[in-house]
């Protein structure tokens, strides 16, 4: 074997490698859909070959050697150790290929810089274990809010249900923004340290408690765009994704109306009275998105960590001290102050259906105005 | 010097104690690098065991075995075991048997403080995994404790964890004041420092490396502490403080800390790879100068952990560049190495396979660093499995896989019994076959999008999971053949050359294999045959 057969051989070798790298899809980073995820998978490609063309010399060499220098073909060892002219080439060299690197990684980097110009503001609050998304106006105040939490089913992942398509990568309330706006996130976080990251917008930042981080984004195409909390954040950590629905701007506009709409007429429901049955049922659906993934379910909890609400000296002793616990949470633990996340009706629905379900039945009725009457007291 | 007198009446036999004594009071490097080892390779079962709880949760989507909690409390004490458990006091065990034998002294030169930073280790270790049976459960913030979920946040045993960190950083600066006493006092005339073997001068380097990070961890861990019992605020935010002040002062640590985990293996490699050649190795002196620059280095890299956190621009691009820096030193390694092989008369028993193998995958760790380096790329990459994957490269197949090739090389010397050839490669291939299975589909998950540190993925990183799993199973299992061999090796071994491998040069092969209890009780001459080798 001739050296021009080798080189030949290592050169083809390089290409199928590069091809596989370059053409499989699931074996890649995705290139996205906006400018600067395609920058950045363009900078992925470039250093990932130059990276396979290093590699095919130094292995190349290598496996030359191994070949061909070994006693058992009847190899004579030389006698060099050191060279220096081959020293300065093989440090020169790379320098020249960092540089080559490092220029358009800075372009690439100086344009993720550019926050300027927004069209829009949402603000991103992690939690343990979801996000709130808050509509900002002009004036930075707070048009509309909601949370949005994993919507896989608890049977799914504990294999008593076929999983979905989207397994762990959908949400019940999905950030919603028009196509061809610049939409500028201030990340932040409530508790501990998160990641939004969404791989197709070429997007990831830590949601920081007391930190206000900003990102930005422009999609053209419309779709919807999953990703996941990037940050160990405790116990849920993998249970926490994030989903972008991105839509025309006409529809998006007819959903932040409907939205902001029935955003308002939740915060009027604050000062309603509502029947037993009604608290018992709303109480359900917010214990069963709020509560069950500490507490369970059942009511029974995962002690000593989380304590259960069946039977519990809280769910079943005084009042004031359950709305408390629940209001203001529990400093130093993963129970969190509610007051944030929940609005008066649903915090009265939940403490009522805590006291009087679960085997629990302390029997009282528990309605908002007890709940604002308790937190003008304080 | 008249305070100097030769007198023979002290001259009794130095011999090991008898029984357990030996090994609880005994002052001699040989012996406290054995039980350096052995405390290694337990606890390499341990962390080991814990791995394969999380790649046994990991071979399918959904939750199977364990819960959640539990899941991020393996994951954080397997990381912590195997940094702090297995590799550096692995390569503290090295150092202990080979550097007094490579630069021609009788013994460590603080023989009572070897004691003592040995014996503080299994304390250390017994309390980190002690926390795993306390309430509210063990550490569960992963291996880089990020506050406010390692403070605020954090599960009762914290204490106990800060406390065993504590213990095992005072165990590391006994060591490396020891190693560095030894180094600079202890050379036998004639060993001048740019004649040093590399193994013992990537451990001088590494040994001031600890020096320096070793009190900003336990700086860190204090202010945890702290904030945790005494209600300070240093990285609460609602209390003025800043969670992101911890991780710029634990990334100050931590990027040193990988260098002293990955260094010493590069001077294993140093002097398997020249032994195999039968060939000096190629550019000592640039070796040196690329390992001093890499340690120089590891110094103002430690914010590429944090580009996500929001950094500057200017901020983000000093800390792009300066990693990129690293390259070129590494690269100077690597092509070093190669030109070592490179005609020469090469043979291939176990320790020269490890150290082949090493190369290779250490700088396929280094191509995905590399990658990782460049910030606007890196945002895709943070905290996803590529970089599990990368770090894993770096740290089985490098810094392990530098400890399997020094056990290999020097065990005949150690025992005086040659090891078995073929269990040795059987270990090596499945070692191989099953490290690359396991971690080369993380790049691929991680480019899929996976995060790391989660329990449970969504389905399409099935496929590359199972894989992970069944490769981690052959690791795990394979690693029996070494407990199996090197048992073999001390209870029946066929007995060893004093040189060993005909290619061998350097002091510890002029001595008997196994060496004597003093190794050097009178300085040898140092020739050049056996200096730089």
């Amino acid at each position: 074997m001739n050296v021009k057969a080798i080189m030949r051989a290592t050169l083809g070798a390089a290409l199928v490698v590069a091809a596989a790298c370059g053409y499989a899809d699931e074996l890649n980073m995705r290139v996205g859909v906006t400018e600067v995820s395609e920058s950045v998978y363009g900078l992925h490609m470039l250093i990932l070959y130059i990276c396979c063309g290093i590699g095919v010399i130094v292995f190349g060499a290598m496996a030359y050697s191994i070949y061909h220098h070994r006693k058992s073909r009847g190899a004579v060892a030389a006698k060099f150790h050191e060279n220096t002219r081959l020293e300065i080439f093989w440090t020169v060299i790379p320098t020249f290929i960092l540089v080559g690197m490092a220029i358009p990684a800075t372009q690439v980097l100086i344009k993720m810089y550019d926050t300027g110009g927004e069209d829009m503001t949402v603000e991103v609050r992690g939690y343990q274990w979801k996000w709130q998304y808050k509509y900002l106006d002009e004036n930075r105040n707070n048009t509309l809010s909601f949370f949005s939490s994993l919507a896989t089913s608890q049977d799914e992942i504990h294999n008593k249900a076929i999983k979905g398509e989207h397994y762990l990568l959908e949400v019940d309330n999905p950030l919603v923004v028009p196509t061809g706006k610049k939409v500028r996130l201030l990340v932040t976080a409530n508790d501990v340290i998160h990641s939004w990251w969404v791989p197709d917008f070429g997007v990831k930042r830590d949601a920081i408690p007391g930190i206000l981080n900003d990102i930005w984004f422009i999609a053209d195409e419309p779709g919807i765009y999953r990703g996941q909390c990037t940050e160990l954040c405790g116990k849920d950590h993998g249970f926490m994704p994030v989903v972008v629905r991105v839509v025309p701007e006409d529809e998006y506009r007819d959903w932040y109306s409907a939205q902001s709409a029935a955003y308002t007429e939740r915060e009027a429901m604050a000062r309603q009275t509502f029947s037993p049955d009604e608290l018992m049922t709303m109480g359900e659906q917010v214990y069963t998105k709020v509560c069950s993934t500490c507490h369970q379910a059942n009511g029974q909890g995962l002690p000593p960590v989380f304590p259960a609400i069946s039977g519990s000296p809280v769910a079943t002793g005084p009042r004031d001290a359950h709305i408390a616990a629940v209001y203001n949470g529990r400093p130093g633990t993963a129970m969190q102050a509610f007051s944030a996340q929940l609005n008066a009706a649903e915090l009265a629905a939940v403490i009522h259906y805590q006291r009087n379900a679960l085997g629990n039945s302390v029997g009282d009725v528990t309605q908002p105005v007890d709940i604002l009457n308790w937190a003008a007291a304080q | 010097m008249s305070a100097v007198i030769e007198t023979h009446h002290d001259d009794h036999h130095h011999g090991p104690g008898k029984g357990i004594t030996r090994w609880l009071f005994t002052t001699n490097h040989k012996d406290i690098g054995t039980l350096y080892l052995w405390f290694s390779f337990i606890m390499f079962l341990v962390g080991g065991a814990m791995a394969l709880v999380i790649r046994a949760e990991l071979f399918q989507p959904g939750l199977q075995f364990v819960h959640p909690e539990f899941f991020n409390q393996m994951t954080t004490n397997h990381g912590l075991i195997m940094v702090f458990g297995v590799i550096m006091p692995a390569m503290v065990g090295l150092a202990n048997w080979q550097v007094p034998m490579m630069i021609g002294a009788p013994d460590m030169a603080l023989p009572r403080l070897n004691n003592l930073s040995f014996w503080i280790l299994p304390f250390a270790g017994g309390l980190l995994v002690s926390t795993l049976f306390m309430d509210g459960g063990g550490p569960n913030f992963g291996w880089t404790f990020y506050a406010p979920l390692s403070t605020t946040y954090a599960p009762p045993s914290t204490t106990f964890f800060i406390f065993a960190v504590h213990l095992l950083g005072a165990s590391s600066i006994m060591g490396s004041i020891n190693i560095i006493a030894t180094i600079l006092n202890l050379r036998a005339p004639g060993m001048t420092l740019m004649k040093m073997p590399l193994f013992v001068w990537t451990w001088l380097i590494t040994a001031y490396l600890l020096l320096a990070v070793m009190p900003v961890l336990a700086g860190a861990v204090t202010m945890m502490l702290f904030d945790i019992h005494f209600h300070t605020s240093f990285f609460n935010a609602a209390g003025g403080g800043d969670p992101v002040m911890f991780q710029h002062v634990f990334w100050f640590f931590g990027h040193p800390e990988v260098y002293i985990l990955i260094l010493p293996a590069f001077g294993v490699v140093s002097q398997i790879i020249p032994t195999f050649a039968r060939k000096p190795l190629f550019g000592y002196d640039s070796m040196v100068y690329a390992v001093a620059s890499i340690a120089f280095l590891s110094f103002i890299v430690w914010a590429h952990h944090m580009f996500t956190v929001g950094m500057p621009l200017a901020g983000q691009l000093f800390f792009m560049y300066a990693t990129m820096l690293i390259a070129i030193p590494t690269g100077v390694k690597v092509f070093n190495w190669v030109s070592t092989m490179w005609r020469g008369s090469m043979t291939f028993e176990t320790p020269m396979l490890f150290a082949i193998a090493f190369v290779v995958l250490f700088t396929i760790g280094g191509f995905s660093g590399l990658m990782l380096a460049i910030t606007p790329v890196d945002f895709q990459y943070h905290d996803t499995y590529f970089v599990v994957a990368h770090f894993h490269y770096v740290l089985v197949p490098g810094a392990v896989f530098g400890i399997f090739a020094a056990v290999y090389y020097w065990l005949p010397k150690w025992c005086g019994r040659m090891y078995d050839e073929a269990m040795g490669r059987l270990h090596f291939w499945l070692s191989f076959i099953g490290v690359n299975l396991t971690f080369f589909p993380q790049h691929f998950s991680g480019l899929a999008g996976m995060p790391r540190r989660i329990p449970d993925y969504s389905i399409q990183f099935a496929d590359f999971n199972m894989w992970s799993s069944i490769g981690a199973f052959i690791f795990g299992f394979s690693q029996l053949i070494l407990l199996y061999t090197v048992i073999k090796t001390i209870k029946s071994g066929e007995p060893a050359s004093d040189r060993v491998w005909d290619g061998a040069h350097g002091l510890e092969w002029t001595l008997p294999s196994p060496p004597p209890y003093h190794s050097f009780t009178h300085p040898p001459v140092v020739t050049d045959a056996e200096a730089h080798s």
